[in-house]
């Protein structure tokens, strides 16, 4: 059972994730950026939702559409921008591009490779290794439908449920593969179902409900700390801009978008803390203020900071 | 092969050879001894791979009796999924323990190839998550197993920046370059020759024996031809040194041992030392890592060759079955006496 105060964090950090993401997209399309970058409009009840549900020891290995895990799990969101504007501060030090490359072990996340699900593997490994060491600690990842395509998806599953790996894997199930939608890629309702097939817990739940998400994976979670093995979960939600900056998404029906914007999970959200007298309009507004300052001084900052030096080019391949 | 022709003390001096009788091993029971050492003295190493743990002990039986001895937690039987398994063991490695992945077939790391050259190879460079794991890869041919169980394929690894690519000739190395792989903070593919694996015996220094990454051997000296070399080639290019020897041939022979990061110092010192140089290796030679030692040489020494450096590679077919087809497809020391001969009259 939440608190009103987590409730309202939970407010805080999908509004923070807002924030940035909108700041993001206006700074891009105003040519001030640099390189390609992936909006998280509409998936911010996911990876906030999710993350959550998670100790800070337990390690999560995010994609690029998961701002918000990043920012919640405690990365700076000047080390963000400053990766996204290839900076010598940036998360890596100018090697990656957005929100790839963005691991930081301190921080107990993983970075992520354009190849999905190539994540997904590594996590269910990260979990056994917890196995292995015996500590009661959770692994978890992310992937988009596209992703439940690929083989790999099959074999990573496939694997954690024979390992029985501390394992949760969130499916963001956001109707579109890049501008391929779900009937071109699957032939089943909900990918949930697959699920079945490893002998593991597999549920669909309404990606626009932080809560919901929250208390989905937090069962997953007690479930895999316990000792019984993965889960997964499907959150189902729409990707409200294009598959990244470039992308207008012409491809999607407005009306869709349009009725999935009713739904957007940052307003409904405002509406019921509202609504059960968590907290008031006034409230939230400070917070959203408080979040746009935040960001704001994080892009200053980071588009004050130095671009890495070009003879540091072949440091860093190998760990010492 | 000729393993009496190969079974030589390899260098080590002749203080220690009062233990070579007692400390003679094969090939595959150098590579054990380096998992069982490991194993022993670090609780962060483990095996992961098909068919791995007891009773069976792996398709060469390389890890037979370690899942009963450190038991099924450390060595962990994988179901068919390469791609799968060696993206696990990224996640495990990130979180610092030492997976020791072995594929079946060095064919079949291809299936896994995604996961090695896109995550684990570039993940240090980009977040400074370190992963230490090492992949065995049984590799080479002239064993009549066809096209998919006797590849080299160490090339595309070396093309890969953030690898590391070793490949033991003796048993010594076996042994030590594993110890090395494992100990290493980064992704390490290590080619183990089949066809060395039970026809090869060799001293090998009991308890910790570490062949350093990145460091050649001279496996013979000689000054009219220099023959570069790795794995199985080793021994052919050694039996070739000993015919050409009886013609008054003398061969350099180089051992590289290390596939990336090469010894360019000893290949340019190799080179120099004759000025006639070839390069053998059995994965086929187009684009192979010969041809990228011959570009060294040829940038780095060109003023000291006295003839066109040479390569013997496989051809650029897929591995034959069929003996007269393979034999064809191989390098062999006879192809490697009649090229250095060559050489050695330019």
């Amino acid at each position: 059972m939440l608190s009103n105060e987590q409730r309202i964090e939970l407010y805080y950090w999908m509004q923070l994730t807002r924030a940035f993401d909108d700041l993001m997209v206006a700074t891009w399309r105003g040519g001030r950026g640099l390189g390609g970058v992936f909006s998280q409009r509409g998936h911010e009840a996911i990876s906030i939702g999710s993350g959550y549900a998670l100790a800070p020891e337990d390690v999560v290995a995010p994609m690029h559409r998961d701002l918000g895990c990043y920012l919640l799990r405690g990365m700076a969101p000047v080390r963000i921008f400053a990766n996204m504007l290839g900076r010598a501060n940036g998360v890596s030090r100018g090697r990656d591009v957005n929100l790839h490359g963005a691991g930081d072990l301190g921080l107990n996340l993983v970075g992520f490779i354009s190849h999905l699900p190539h994540s997904l593997p590594v996590a269910v490994g990260v979990a056994m290794s917890f196995t292995y060491r015996r500590e009661a600690r959770v692994a978890l990842t992310y992937v988009g439908d596209g992703s439940s395509s690929a083989g790999l998806f099959h074999e990573s599953l496939n694997l954690a449920s024979v390992q029985k790996a501390p394992f949760v894997l969130i499916i963001e199930n956001n109707q579109y593969a890049y501008s391929t939608p779900l009937s071109q890629q699957m032939n089943i309702a909900d990918i949930a179902v697959r699920a079945a097939s490893y002998g593991i817990p597999g549920v669909v739940v309404d990606g626009n409900d932080v809560e919901a998400v929250y208390a989905a994976t937090k069962t997953a979670v007690e479930r895999a700390r316990a000792g019984d093995g993965p889960s997964l979960i499907e959150c189902k939600t729409m990707r409200m801009l294009g598959h990244a900056i470039h992308d207008g998404a012409e491809y999607v029906p407005r009306e869709l978008l349009a009725e999935w914007e009713k739904r957007d999970p940052i307003v409904t959200y405002a509406a019921r803390l509202v609504a059960e007298g968590v907290a008031d309009q006034d409230e939230l507004n400070e917070i959203a203020h408080r979040c746009a300052v935040e960001v704001a001084d994080a892009l200053a900052e980071a588009e004050r900071s130095p671009f890495p030096d070009a003879a540091t080019v072949t440091e860093g391949v190998y760990a010492p | 092969m000729n393993a009496a022709v190969v079974s030589a003390n390899y260098g080590f001096a002749e203080a220690e050879r009062s233990a070579v009788e007692e400390r003679t091993l094969t090939y595959i029971a150098a590579i054990s001894e380096a998992l069982r050492e490991e194993m022993a003295r670090d609780p962060n190493v483990l095996i992961m791979g098909e068919d791995v743990a007891d009773p069976f002990g792996g398709a060469f039986k390389v890890t037979k009796g370690l899942s009963d001895e450190f038991g099924t937690r450390r060595v962990l039987n994988m179901p068919m999924a390469e791609l799968g398994f060696i993206g696990a063991a990224t996640g495990m490695a990130l979180m610092g323990l030492r997976p020791v992945v072995e594929m079946q077939f060095a064919d079949f790391i291809s299936a896994g190839f995604d996961s090695i050259v896109q995550f684990a190879a570039t993940n240090y460079y980009r977040w400074q998550g370190a992963v230490p794991w090492v992949i065995r890869a049984p590799s080479d041919g002239g064993l009549r197993s066809g096209p998919f169980h006797s590849q080299n394929p160490e090339a595309w690894f070396v093309h890969a920046p953030g690898l590391k690519v070793v490949a033991p000739a003796t048993p010594a190395d076996a042994k030590g370059l594993l110890i090395a792989a494992i100990r290493d903070n980064n992704p390490v593919i290590y080619f183990e020759s089949k066809p060395l694996y039970r026809s090869l015996k060799g001293y090998v220094p009991p308890g910790e024996h570490v062949t350093p990454i990145g460091v050649a051997q001279t496996m013979r000296q000689g000054d009219d031809v220099t023959i570069i070399t790795y794995g199985a080639q080793v021994h052919q290019a050694l039996e070739a040194a000993q015919t050409l020897a009886v013609e008054g041939i003398e061969c350099e022979v180089l051992d590289l041992r290390t596939l990336k990061p090469l010894d360019e110092e000893a290949i340019l010192a190799a080179a120099t030392k004759t000025g006639k140089v070839l390069i053998v290796h059995s994965a086929n030679r187009l684009a192979g890592v010969g041809a990228e030692v011959a570009a060294l040489i040829a940038e780095r020494a060109f003023e000291w060759l006295d003839a066109p450096i040479a390569r013997l590679g496989g051809l650029d077919v897929p591995i034959p079955f069929s003996p007269p087809l393979e034999d064809a497809y191989r390098p062999n020391a006879a192809k490697i006496a009649r090229m250095a001969r060559e050489l050695a009259r330019f």
